[in-house]
């Protein structure tokens, strides 16, 4: 097997790092490097874009798989993949695209691992029709703790399935998975978008339309106060038939190559450029030149899932102290505690970035999925501001009380007992995991912190 | 394991008693801390201090701690990660000042205090600091002093041991970094507090609170070393390149 190297590894925040030792192995090399494990543990990690500490495993071993030919099979007959844990959504969809099919599920950016995915049990525009990619998986692989493989589904072992799912890599580590997909006759969008004036226009909006669209998200804009208090613009769409293309755009419908326009280069100023007058400007000119109201542009893929992957590493721009990114959700009845949430930041002069807001559909079977029937809100802030960590754990108490929880694949500052409190079925995961892994051979840094180890 | 915002969840604390540590301490408590221990050599001063820190989200634990007994250290930090996990900040605030006048003439009282001030904070130190290399994260708060950037001849002992400490946890410090570990040291001048009391204030002197206030700014920012107020970087700048016999009748006690 390949040699342990010792690295400090980031989340996407580059907040709080720590050193493990590294390896790169291929599905053959694997049991050989979990064996290696330690008092520390082994952890998977897949392209590190999880915001908080969940793909660390400080002073133990972090795996990364390697990906190879043949990680990608696609049934065409009957629109189902199997694609290696460790092949980025990315790579997938330079697969899919062009004969006619797309993921289930994306989230904001295309540089996640399958694995990854998996493992947050992520979620997207489409939630409140399609649900998370849990629900569209037909059966993974994995690697448990004695070093067996074993393939599990929703009819196959599903206490182990559905704790897979959601389960932040602490139940073994993916090989590869079975996921259904969705066809697609063209590779753009016909989208919508709408200037929504404040919270409660918001909240009635999406109430009322959002079950006749596929995708639908809505960008808020929280410097924005008093009046303006929630002012967004609400995206919507779906896939484009081809009879939505012009006669350029139908002679290729399933063209697909996605890139990136520019990358921030590793050095930026310590203080990082994004501060409260640099994202108020920003946010201030992204609402006015918004449409009013537009219906029926055809949008690229890219531009409408990951409108972030066109600047390469942004996370960049928010200096040496990083970013922390805050993601909760809240069930519905409970918008004004959606509303409170909104306006302490408002208050609170933290300059956060356009969040996002989006109406949720049900939850699936998994006990630590994060998407539940309700409204979602996930920003932005510098790690640098002021009073941060009181303001954040002010939320926090909010979204509980809501009976609302947070979503792991973001967290960087909760407690274990947010979690208890927002995640009540957290005990039914630890028996399934105690079944599988008794002497705790899978362990993170944020399994650690938040007391799931 | 500390949070995005550098909040810790464990914090220990070798002077469990100091005025100083406990004052960083409280400092560094947030909603996330759940555990604080407090090791030191007087169980009955521990335990008002502990008294002084518990609340119903807070457990604060006192753990015997002799610097001088080194063979008991390695011991000490690995019943600490097994106990409470892992150790995100270690406050090294122990030390004896002594009376210049007395440790520098009774070779027993010397040798006291250089072995709690030099060699119980070396050996402490590199023990905790064992553990935190395991865990691939942690930070030590050390607490060095002013006088030992230019040892004065009121109190050579206590000078010297500081001068010792300083280069000692610069120097791990950076055999640490590689391993994920975080060294901070920290050099206040003239401190108003229990172990300085009797004394006359130097100028520039300050408090247990404002070394606090320092440290914790220092540790978010990784810094590797504070100055206590800040200005005393600038005055010592100077001081340190006073000609000997000019520095050595100056009023400086």
């Amino acid at each position: 097997m390949s040699t342990l190297s010792r690295t400090c590894l980031w989340g996407w925040g580059r907040t709080n790092p720590t050193v493990a030792d590294e390896v790169t192995v291929t599905v053959d090399g694997l049991a050989a490097a979990v064996k290696e494990a330690g008092r520390r543990g082994v952890l998977a990690r897949g392209l590190g874009r999880s915001y908080g500490d969940a793909a660390q495993n400080g002073g133990g071993v972090v795996i990364r798989l390697a990906s190879g030919a043949g990680d990608i099979v696609l049934d065409q007959a009957i629109g189902v993949v199997t694609v290696g844990a460790g092949v980025s959504i990315d790579e997938l969809l330079r697969v899919l695209v062009p004969r006619g099919f797309f993921v289930p599920v994306t989230p904001g950016t295309r540089f996640v691992t399958i694995g990854g995915a998996i493992a947050s049990d992520i979620h997207g525009k489409n939630h409140h029709v399609d649900g998370s990619i849990g629900k569209h998986i037909e059966s993974i692989t994995m690697m448990l703790a004695d070093g067996s493989t074993s393939t599990v589904g929703p009819d196959s072992n599903p206490a182990l399935f559905w704790a897979t799912v959601g389960g932040m890599g602490l139940t073994g580590i993916m090989l590869d998975a079975r996921l259904r997909l969705i066809p697609i006759e063209t590779s753009r969008m016909r989208v919508d978008t709408t200037r929504i004036a404040d919270l409660d226009e918001l909240f009635a909006t999406m109430s009322s339309g959002d079950d006749d669209v596929r995708y639908s998200v809505a960008w808020i804009d929280l410097v924005a106060k008093g009046r303006h208090l929630g002012r967004s613009v609400l995206s919507r769409g779906d896939h484009a038939r081809l009879a939505d293309l012009d006669a350029r755009q139908a002679v290729a419908p399933l063209d697909y190559d996605p890139h990136q326009l520019v990358a921030v280069p590793p050095v930026v100023p310590p203080m990082g450029v994004l501060n409260h007058a640099s994202v108020a400007g920003f946010n201030e000119l992204w609402f006015r030149k918004a449409p009013v109201h537009r219906v029926g542009e055809v949008q690229g893929l890219g531009y409408f899932f990951h409108p972030l992957d066109l600047v390469g590493s942004w996370n960049r721009l928010y200096g040496r102290r990083g970013m922390v990114q805050y993601q909760f959700v809240v069930p519905f009845g409970q918008e004004e505690a959606m509303r409170t949430v909104v306006e302490r930041l408002s208050a609170s002069g933290a300059a956060s970035f356009l969040a996002v807001l989006k109406r949720f559909g049900e939850a699936n079977p998994a006990p630590l999925s994060f998407p539940r029937a309700g409204w979602t809100l996930a920003l932005d802030l510098p790690g640098a501001s002021r009073g941060l960590g009181d303001l954040l754990h002010s939320l926090d108490r909010v979204v509980l009380d809501a009976g609302g929880r947070h979503y792991f694949a973001k967290d960087a500052h909760t407690t274990p007992d947010a979690v208890r409190r927002g995640y009540p079925r957290l005990d039914e995961w630890k028996s399934v995991r105690d079944e599988v892994d008794p002497r705790r051979i899978w362990q993170s840094d944020l399994g650690r912190r938040l007391g799931l180890i | 394991m500390e949070n995005a915002l550098g909040q810790p969840q464990t914090i220990v604390l070798l002077g469990g008693t100091s005025d100083i540590g406990l004052a960083i301490v409280r400092r560094l408590l947030n909603p996330t801390t759940t555990t604080v221990v407090l090791a030191c050599r007087d169980a009955e001063r521990g335990e008002r201090a502990a008294a002084g820190l518990r609340h119903d989200h807070l457990t604060v634990d006192v753990v015997a701690f002799e610097a001088t007994a080194t063979d008991q250290h390695v011991e000490l930090a690995r019943s600490l990660t097994a106990k409470y996990g892992d150790i995100d900040i270690a406050v090294v605030a122990f030390s004896l000042l002594g009376d210049g006048d007395v440790t520098s003439v009774d070779v027993a009282a010397a040798v006291e205090i250089a072995e709690v001030n030099f060699t119980g904070v070396v050996s402490s130190t590199i023990a905790i600091a064992n553990q935190m290399r395991g865990q691939g994260h942690g930070s030590i708060v050390m607490l060095s002093s002013v006088a030992g950037e230019r040892v004065r001849r009121g109190n050579p002992v206590y000078g010297g041991t500081k001068a010792g400490i300083d280069g000692f946890a610069q120097g791990l410090g950076d055999s640490l970094a590689a391993d994920g570990v975080h060294m901070l040291v920290v050099r206040p001048g003239f401190v108003i507090s229990q172990m300085t009391t009797g004394l006359k204030p130097a100028p520039f002197a300050t408090t247990p609170e404002k070394v606090a206030e320092a440290t914790v700014t220092g540790l978010r920012a990784k810094r590797r070393t504070v100055w206590v107020p800040g200005i005393i970087r600038y005055v010592f700048s100077v001081l340190r390149h006073v000609p000997g016999p000019v520095w050595r009748r100056l009023p400086l006690g």
